[in-house]
C-alpha cells in the first residue's frame, strides 16, 4: 500500500510538471528543455529557504517566481535574441546548473526534520486520530505522515489544475491557445506573439519550478543532479494523459494529464517492483517517448489521440 | 484616410534573385472607398498589401491611416486599425478552437486582452445575430471547431472577425482564389454586402477581372511593382473588362517594346 500511496502523491507533484509542460509543448507548442533547470531550480530555492526557518508556504511561491523568472529568460533567448528554440532553452537549462549550485551553496541540500508544507495536514490528522501514528483506509493501515502529504499534495495539484483550466478560457488565455496553434492568425488580431511566448514559458516554468519544491519536500532533499530527465518524465506522463482521455476538451484534458502522470508513476513503481533496474529506467523511459513519436499509427490502435497529440510536437 | 507614399521594397537585395517587388509605389485612398488591386503574376499586389499589413518594413517611404505614421509599427499594433482575410482559407483562424472563440479572440483585437472569460451567454448571443447573417447556418454550431468547416465557411467566418471592430481599413488577397467557384461568389457577395453596410475603407487584390468590375468603387492596375493604371470615379463606372483585357495587353506590350528598343541599344552600343 505504501507503494500505491506512495506512487500516487509523486504523480500529483509530478503533474505539475506536467501540467506545466503541457502549457509549453502542447498549448503555446514550444519544444522547452528549460524544464530540467527549473525543476531542480524550485527545489533548489526551496531547500535552501526551508533550512534557513522560512515558512515552506513562502519558500513554494519564491521557487514558482524562480521558475518563472528562469522561463522568460528562455523566451526572450528566443523572441528577442532570436536563438533557436531548443538552443535557447539548452542555453538556460546549462546557466541554471551552476546557479543552482549557488543557489544551494553545495550540491545537496538534506531536509529532515524540517516543517514542510504537508505539517499543518499532519498535526490536523493528529489531532482527529488522537495521535494515532497510522489511520485505517479500506484496511490499509497508512502512516498519517504519508497520508498527510498525500493529501496535500493533491490539494495543491487540483487547486492548479482549475486555476489553470480557468484561465485558458479567458480572453488571454484564449488569445494565448490560438497563438499556439496559429501565429499569422493571432498577429492578424492584434496579438503579440513574442509576449505570449514569454508568458507561457513563464507561467510553465513557474509550475514545473512549484513541482520542484513539492518534491525537494517529499523526497526530503534537493540535489543538483535530481532534474536530469524529468522533460522526458512529462513528455511521456502527457502522452500518456492523452491517450486516457481520447480528443477532449480542455478541462478534459488537463484532467488526463494528471491521471496520466499518476499512471507513469505506478507503472514506474511496479516496474521497480519486478526488479527493473533504476539505472535503466531512463532509458526505459526515453525508449517509451521514442516508441510513440515514430510509431504513432501503432499507438493509434490504444487511442486516436496519441497520433494527434503528437502532432504537435514541433521538430 | 490610407497614404502610402513612396514606397519602395526589394527582395534579397544585392544578390542574383534581386526582386524589386515596389518601386516607389505612392497611393491615396479616401475613406468609405473600395479600391480593388489587379495585376500578373509577381507584380507586386501581395506585397503591397503587406507593407501596409506590417508583414515587414519598406526600405524607404511612409505608411500613413487614419491619422498615424504606421510605417514602424510592427504587425500586430497596425491590427488595432486594419482587418485582414488571406487567400489560404486555413490562415485567418484556430483551426482547433471553437467559432465562438474565435470570434471573441477578433472582438478583443486592439483591446488589452483581459482575464474576463472570452465567451460568456450575452456574447454569444450576440456572435449568433451577427453569424446568422452570413445565411450559412452556423449560428447554430458555436461550439464546433473551426477546422470542421468547409473553406467557404471558415473564409466567410475570417471576414465577418475581420470586420467585428470595424477597422478602420480591410485587406483582402484574393480572398476567394482558393474556393470553389459557389463557394467564392458567395464569398463575394458578402464582401460587398458587408463593405457597403458598415461603410469601409478597403484594399481588394483579385484575379478576376469580373469581380474587379463588379465589386469595387475603384481600380488599380499593377505591374513591376508599380501602379500603372488607375481607375476612379466615371472612368470606373464605365470600365468592363474587356477594357481591363485591352489595358494588360497594352502594359505588357510596351514592357516587350521596351525591351526590345534596350536589346537593340546593347547591340550598337556594347
Ligand atoms: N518574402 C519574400 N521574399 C522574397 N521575394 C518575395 C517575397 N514576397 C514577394 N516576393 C517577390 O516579390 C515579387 C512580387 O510578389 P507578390 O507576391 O507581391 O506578387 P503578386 O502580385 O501578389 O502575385 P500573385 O498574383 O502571384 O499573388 C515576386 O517576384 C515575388 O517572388
Ligand atoms: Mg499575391
Amino acid at each position: 500500500m505504501s507503494l500505491v500511496i506512495g506512487a500516487f502523491t509523486m504523480g500529483l507533484i509530478l503533474s505539475l510538471l506536467s501540467l506545466g509542460m503541457f502549457i509549453s509543448f502542447r498549448m503555446i507548442r514550444f519544444t522547452d528543455i528549460t524544464v530540467d533547470g527549473s525543476i531542480t531550480l524550485g527545489a533548489s530555492i526551496s531547500a535552501l529557504m526551508i533550512v534557513e526557518g522560512y515558512s515552506p508556504w513562502l519558500a513554494m511561491l519564491v521557487s514558482t517566481l524562480g521558475g518563472a523568472l528562469a522561463g522568460s529568460v528562455t523566451g526572450i533567448l528566443y523572441t528577442r535574441f532570436k536563438i533557436q528554440e531548443i538552443l535557447s532553452g539548452i542555453l538556460m537549462m546549462t546557466a541554471l546548473y551552476s546557479i543552482n549550485l549557488r543557489v544551494m551553496g553545495k550540491s545537496n541540500i538534506p531536509l529532515l526534520d524540517v516543517t514542510t508544507i504537508s505539517t499543518g495536514m499532519e498535526g490536523f490528522f493528529e489531532k482527529i486520530t488522537a495521535t494515532a501514528s497510522k489511520v485505517d483506509i479500506l484496511g490499509w493501515q497508512v502512516p498519517i505522515g504519508d497520508l498527510a502529504v498525500f493529501m496535500t499534495s493533491a490539494m495543491i495539484a487540483i487547486f492548479v489544475a482549475v486555476l489553470l483550466c480557468g484561465f485558458l478560457f479567458t480572453h488571454a488565455g484564449t488569445a494565448l491557445r490560438a497563438a499556439g496553434s496559429n501565429p499569422q492568425m493571432v498577429r492578424a488580431q492584434g496579438v503579440n506573439n513574442n509576449t505570449m511566448i514569454v508568458f507561457s514559458l513563464a507561467m510553465a516554468n513557474g509550475l514545473v519550478a512549484l513541482a520542484g519544491s513539492l518534491l525537494a519536500q517529499y523526497q526530503g532533499f534537493a540535489d543538483v543532479q535530481m532534474g536530469i530527465g524529468m522533460m522526458v518524465w512529462g513528455l511521456a506522463s502527457i502522452i500518456i494523459g492523452e491517450a486516457l482521455v481520447g480528443k477532449a476538451g480542455i478541462g478534459l484534458t488537463i484532467a488526463g494529464v494528471i491521471l496520466g502522470t499518476i499512471l507513469f508513476r505506478l507503472l514506474i513503481a511496479i516496474a521497480l517492483r519486478w526488479g527493473l533496474n533504476p539505472n535503466d529506467l531512463k532509458l526505459v523511459t526515453a525508449f517509451f517517448v521514442f516508441a510513440a513519436l515514430v510509431a504513432p499509427a501503432w499507438f493509434g490502435m490504444l487511442s486516436r489521440k496519441i497520433s494527434g497529440g503528437l502532432n504537435y510536437v514541433k521538430n | 484616410m490610407l497614404k502610402i507614399d513612396s514606397v519602395s521594397k526589394t527582395f534579397h537585395a544585392g544578390t542574383v534573385n534581386e526582386v524589386r517587388a515596389l518601386q516607389d509605389v505612392s497611393l491615396s485612398i479616401e475613406d468609405g472607398c473600395f479600391t480593388g488591386i489587379i495585376g500578373t503574376n509577381g507584380s507586386g499586389k501581395s506585397t503591397l498589401l503587406n507593407a501596409v499589413a506590417g508583414t515587414f518594413t519598406p526600405d524607404a517611404g511612409s505608411i500613413h491611416l487614419a491619422g498615424h505614421d504606421i510605417t514602424r509599427w510592427p504587425e500586430y499594433k497596425r491590427a488595432a486599425l486594419i482587418g485582414r482575410v488571406f487567400q489560404d482559407p486555413f490562415a485567418g483562424t484556430a483551426p482547433d478552437m471553437s467559432i465562438a472563440e474565435n470570434i471573441a479572440i477578433a472582438m478583443k483585437r486592439g483591446q488589452h486582452r483581459s482575464f474576463g472569460f472570452a465567451v460568456t451567454r450575452a456574447f454569444k448571443d450576440d456572435v449568433a445575430d451577427r453569424v446568422r447573417t452570413l445565411k450559412m447556418g452556423l449560428e447554430d454550431r458555436l461550439d464546433n471547431p473551426i477546422g470542421t468547416l468547409s473553406g467557404g465557411q471558415r473564409q466567410a467566418l475570417t471576414l465577418l472577425m475581420a470586420v467585428w471592430t470595424r477597422p478602420k481599413l480591410l485587406l483582402l488577397d484574393e480572398h476567394t482564389a482558393a474556393l470553389d467557384p459557389k463557394s467564392a461568389a458567395k464569398v463575394a457577395e458578402l464582401t460587398k454586402i458587408i463593405i457597403a453596410r458598415e461603410k469601409l475603407t478597403a484594399l481588394m487584390v483579385t484575379h478576376s477581372m469580373q469581380q474587379a468590375v463588379d465589386l469595387p468603387d475603384r481600380i488599380i492596375m499593377m505591374h513591376r511593382g508599380a501602379i500603372v493604371e488607375d481607375y476612379q470615379d466615371e472612368r470606373k463606372q464605365r470600365v468592363r473588362v474587356p477594357d481591363l483585357m485591352a489595358t494588360f495587353d497594352r502594359v505588357q506590350k510596351r514592357e516587350l517594346f521596351d525591351e526590345s528598343v534596350a536589346g537593340m541599344l546593347k547591340a550598337q552600343y556594347c
